[in-house]
């Protein structure tokens, strides 16, 4: 499965038309501390770079954009009781929701890795 | 600003080297947080020792009665009769009763000078203010940085290199010496918690800090969490519970206005002040308990049980202590009392909360027990 990269530091996982979004450890690394998560409701659909969640440090509110289009198919409802899974595991346990893509096309054009790291400039 | 422009403190190079994340503040780079966060650094304050560097904010000696004078005039409390040893909260005024800046007026020592601790972002004013009709040497701005020390094990750790602090309690301030530095020490803070606020020459702030940080009680603690200790302790931050347009009364802090110097009437905006003691203030600062996980944030609009806008949020944020999201804000008469429904707006949606007393956690100060 591949990972790939927005500039906003939303990543998003691809399989078998269901993609997987979070936020990077570079962007929890910068937020800090997150105590709270507003996730969007299943059946919802978004836009491309239009904002899909909410995430909350002890010092502010983020939105979170969606990296495709599509429609949300699952919530991570664990960071409801647990918001910082999101510090401890951004790419893995800290995932935020599921899309159903409409645009697989989307997904080609995000950054990959390499790209991705050039711009956090790591 | 560019980062460039801001102003440094002179442990800058020692928050970096200890991985401290800087942010702007009041004109000045300084730590918001070091490596371990805001939430284990205010856990670390509420249990062991935190070590601030509060070196922003600005200090000023006054020298002699006629600038003590000066302050009075612009002050509720008791300045004058400030007895040598003793340290007050107060507030300075505009001629509408209006909070010019909020600060600690100290008098170390019986002799002529008085200390006063200032806002980073409001000391040219206060100044200025300070300066106004009197020669500019009366109002000094020593080369001096200030430390805190915050926490239950504060007192435990200075013990060791300044056994007078033990004799220190809540409010009262000495000339000292903290091993072989010099200090100008108060059993002061803004935490809620025990502790030290420590002034002193900026040529041996590095050697202070060096040397407090040797206790494994202490780990630095940046302005992040400086922040949250402060809202759980229910304490008023300048520039959101407190500003020109904003009177003690309203903030709900009639206890450092003296009755006397009120029936005087000898200070900016005495005559408001009493009306408003009188009639209630039209507004009053309270502290809010969120029903829920999101938090408010300042700004955010309060209204009451039936939606009817009624107040507004000045500061909100996350408690590290309660594990819930917890705020200040001024509501209209009549809505203060504590268990008061309310909602807030958060993004566009009402959630709801209540008023709750303060402080959200209780202080634990080093109080002087009476006789």
């Amino acid at each position: 499965m591949t990972v790939k990269f927005t500039k906003d530091h939303e990543w998003a996982k691809l399989d078998n038309g269901t993609a997987i979004i979070g936020i990077t450890h570079y962007a929890q690394n910068a937020l800090g501390d997150i105590v709270y998560v507003e996730l969007p409701e299943v059946g919802k659909k978004v836009g491309q770079g239009k904002e899909a969640a909410v995430v909350e440090s002890v010092k502010a509110a983020s939105d979170v954009y969606a990296p495709l289009s599509g429609e949300v198919v699952e919530v991570n409802t664990a960071l409801k009781n647990d918001p910082s899974l999101i510090n401890s595991s951004p790419q893995d346990k800290g995932w935020f929701f599921k899309l159903k893509v409409a645009n697989s096309n989307e997904f080609n054009a995000l950054m990959d890795d390499a790209a991705y790291k050039k711009h956090t400039g790591e | 600003m560019t980062d460039d422009a801001l102003r440094r403190t002179t442990l800058h190079d020692w928050h970096i080297s200890a991985s401290a994340k800087m942010v702007p503040f009041a004109g000045y780079d300084m730590p918001v947080q070091y490596k371990d966060g805001i939430i284990a650094e205010h856990h670390h304050t509420r249990n062991e020792a935190g070590l601030f560097d509060v070196s922003h904010m600005g200090q000023i000696i006054l020298h002699g009665q006629e600038a003590w004078k000066r302050l009075a005039a612009h002050v509720p409390s008791d300045v004058m009769g400030l007895k040598p040893g003793r340290m007050r909260y107060t507030t300075l005024l505009n001629d509408w009763g209006g909070v010019i800046d909020d600060l600690m007026m100290v008098r170390p020592d019986a002799g002529n000078d008085l200390w006063v601790v200032v806002n980073a972002s409001r000391k040219e004013v206060d100044l200025a203010l300070l300066r106004k009709n009197m020669p500019g040497d009366k109002a000094e701005v020593p080369a001096r940085d200030l430390i805190a020390l915050q926490g239950p094990k504060a007192a435990k750790v200075l013990r060791q290199y300044c056994p007078q602090s033990a004799e220190l309690s809540f409010m009262y301030a000495t000339f000292t010496g903290i091993g072989n530095i010099p200090v100008m020490l108060m059993r002061s803070g803004y935490t809620g918690e025990d502790g030290f606020e420590i002034s002193v020459e900026t040529k041996r702030t590095l050697d202070l800090v060096a040397l407090l940080s040797k206790s494994p009680e202490v780990k630095p603690v940046g302005l992040g969490a400086r922040d949250t200790l402060r809202l759980e302790a229910g304490l008023c931050l300048y520039g959101h519970e407190l500003n020109e347009k904003i009177t003690p009364v309203e903030a709900n802090l009639n206890w450092i206005i003296s009755r006397q110097r009120l029936s005087e009437g000898e200070f900016s905006g005495a005559s408001i002040l009493e009306a408003e003691m009188l009639n209630m203030p039209e507004r009053l600062r309270v502290g809010i308990a969120v029903d829920g996980r999101a938090p408010a944030r300042e700004g955010a609009e309060i209204r009451n049980a039936e939606g009817r806008p009624i107040g507004i949020v000045t500061s909100g944020s996350f408690s590290p202590t309660l594990n819930k999201p917890i705020a200040m804000g001024y509501v209209e008469h009549g809505y203060s009392e504590p268990d008061t429904q309310l909602q807030l707006i958060v993004r566009g949606h009402p959630i709801p909360a209540h008023v709750a007393p303060l402080p959200f956690v209780a202080h634990r100060y080093a109080r002087k027990m009476a006789a």
